[in-house]
């Protein structure tokens, strides 16, 4: 086990770790003390200098994104902060939400000072009704105390903070498909450019971050540079692109596997290790047949590549789409491939949000296709028509607007290529594993 | 005639000074008829918007987008109970616990119960991967549910 001394994650086992008195204790807000004793610019440089890269899948570093906004504009400029966590098997944000909604919020306060925006938008997602109240609580319990309103700790700088539930619908988390669903419009994601900092909220320069980051730029504030820099894997020195995988992560352990749950630890673990580690193996002693290394829309470690650094580079060096959200699933070799993908599929079959063509078929051709082979009907041809299929849905292939068909194409096509000769043995055995239960429950 | 009450017109008017349009208070707005009237009727979605300023049609644009909203033909229950079935809760019994709750219930997922107490509804990933099968009911998360679980949480949802 590693000798890491948990940070984000250090008060929630704390009694009352979600009241505002538990984290003033703890020193809580002076970090955004510290912020408004300093210039929002430079704040802008302490976030861009400790290399944080954003938590929320893409891994753009955050001080870069904050530079982006007009210089000297009039305002508003707003922080939209997304809550919307829906990646299958992901729940970071819930757990610092309904445990320790303070680290958050001082890092929102944090952010807008820095952005110098008077306003941040939380976007919850509707199905965390734990996290909604306990963030509700926290936000009134920080008006009461002066941290927002007007002229917040007598620094002439004014900060609303204001929480929007959604609405159970996948693409908010998408950062323009969030911003048309605060907007009260349905979530379709908007061609980009122009981006989010130059229009975005309310057609103005909006900033959207990730619920960790946010704790994330508390932690840098309170204890500086050096600290996130010397967690974490240093940038490739063979690779001028690579900004490097700094600072403590959230990774979310679930499926087959004795201990699942949220564990921090410096980004860079293998998956092997997460799983052994923390995980305490997978139950029974069976052996892995798959792990995600991100959320599903990441793709799959076959089990050769378990000892793949799961850091913002690793999982794209073993054919992934990348770290995604850092939420780890772990299949064991009872389970048929073919079944996981088809749970994967179905999924972003139902949540593609039917703005391009491209996605709301491809998605759907994908699941019926995978069901066809779950029947016992599959044809050898299938593989290469869903290989064609993934391949030509999403941004990568310039076929739509947002993300969602890369994500909802790549497990998909990583599954045939390290796993083919299962796929094809399926296929030709006719066999279906289409469980009864899926019957009664199919909709 | 308008179908929300005084008391609910003035719970959407208070949201409007947080946002900078009222357009932006329709998904507020849409929760809060949900919850109260368990479906948002043509009558309901006609008053949003007279309150918010938009056309009917842009108001039901947004709520037809989102499965979530129920409308006047398909109300929800007193609970809404939802059964995760994505990847983590599929790999430890999302499904057959999906069914088991079917069956018990005489519905199929979107269905209520006769009594109307209950509907059911399958999810895609509630965020509680850790405690694999899981079920929200209404506003909170049961973790690692089992059949016997599922069977007393109906008896206690149906009493």
């Amino acid at each position: 086990m590693s000798t890491y001394e948990p940070v984000l994650l250090a008060r929630i086992n704390k009694d009352q770790s979600h009241t505002l008195d538990s984290y003033l204790a703890d020193g809580g807000y002076d970090a955004f003390k510290k912020a408004l004793g300093m210039a929002p610019a430079d704040v802008t440089n302490l976030v861009k200098d400790s290399g944080l890269r954003g938590r929320g899948g893409a891994g753009f570093p955050t001080g870069l994104k904050w530079t982006f906004l007009p210089k000297d504009h009039p305002g508003p400029i707003y922080l939209a902060v997304n809550g919307d966590e829906s990646e299958p098997g992901t729940f970071n944000n819930r757990i610092l939400l309904e445990k320790d909604p303070h680290q958050v919020l001082e890092g929102i306060a944090i952010s807008c000072y820095a952005i110098r925006s008077n306003t941040a938008y939380l976007y919850l997602r509707y199905e965390y009704g734990g996290a909604w109240r306990a963030l509700q609580k926290a936000v009134a319990e920080c008006y009461e105390k002066g941290i927002f309103g007007k002229n917040v700790f007598g620094s002439g700088f004014d900060l609303d903070v204001r929480l929007h539930r959604g609405a159970a619908a996948y693409i908010c988390g998408e950062e323009t498909g969030l911003i048309e669903s605060l907007e009260g419009k349905r979530a379709w994601p908007r061609i980009k450019p122009p981006f989010p900092a130059i229009e975005g909220l309310f057609r103005k320069p909006t900033i959207v971050n990730n619920i960790e980051t946010m704790a994330c730029v508390t932690q840098i504030l309170k204890r500086g540079i050096e600290w996130f820099k010397s967690i974490g894997v240093p940038p490739d020195p063979n690779n001028p692109r690579d900004a490097g995988s700094y600072g403590p992560k959230l990774y979310c352990l679930s499926g087959h596997v004795n201990k699942p749950g949220c564990y921090e630890v410096p980004l860079g673990i293998t998956a092997r290790r997460l799983i052994e580690e923390y995980g305490g193996g997978v139950p029974g002693g069976r052996g892995i047949k798959a792990v995600v290394p991100g959320g599903i829309s990441m793709g799959f470690l076959a089990p050769s590549e378990l000892d793949t650094p799961l850091d913002f580079n690793g999982p794209g060096k073993v054919g992934c789409l990348g770290l995604g959200t850092a939420a780890v699933v772990v299949v064991d070799d009872q389970t048929s491939i073919v079944d996981v993908v088809y749970n994967c599929a179905r999924f972003f079959a139902h949540e593609s949000c039917g703005q391009c063509t491209p996605c709301r078929e491809g998605t759907n051709w994908m699941q019926r296709i995978l069901h066809r082979i779950r029947s016992g009907q599959g044809r050898m041809e299938d593989l290469d028509l869903l290989l064609e299929v993934s391949n030509g849905i999403g941004m990568m292939p310039g076929t739509t607007i947002c993300g969602l068909a890369d994500g909802a194409g790549w497990p998909v096509k990583n599954a045939i290529r390290k796993f083919r000769s299962e796929f094809e043995e399926y296929i030709q055995s006719g066999r279906s594993t289409i469980k009864p239960s899926e019957l009664v429950g199919a909709h | 005639m308008t179908v929300l009450s005084d008391e609910l017109k003035a719970r959407i008017t208070a949201e409007f000074p947080k946002y900078p349009n009222k357009r932006a208070v329709t998904l507020p707005a849409l929760h809060m008829v949900h919850d109260e009237l368990r479906h948002v009727s043509v009558g309901a979605i006609r008053d949003i918007a007279e309150l918010l300023e938009l056309h009917p049609s842009e108001v039901h644009d947004t709520m037809s987008f989102y499965q979530f909203f129920r409308t006047e033909e398909n109300p929800l229950g007193k609970h809404r109970v939802w059964v995760c079935r994505s990847i983590s809760c599929g790999l430890r019994g999302g499904e057959e616990l999906l069914a088991h709750m079917c069956e018990k219930l005489h519905v199929t997922p979107g269905g209520t119960t006769e009594d109307g107490k209950i509907t059911l509804e399958f999810a895609e990933c509630l965020g509680v991967c850790d405690g694999a099968p899981c079920v929200l009911v209404d506003e909170d998360c049961v973790p690692n549910v089992t059949h016997e679980q599922a069977d007393q949480m109906i008896a206690q949802l149906k009493a």
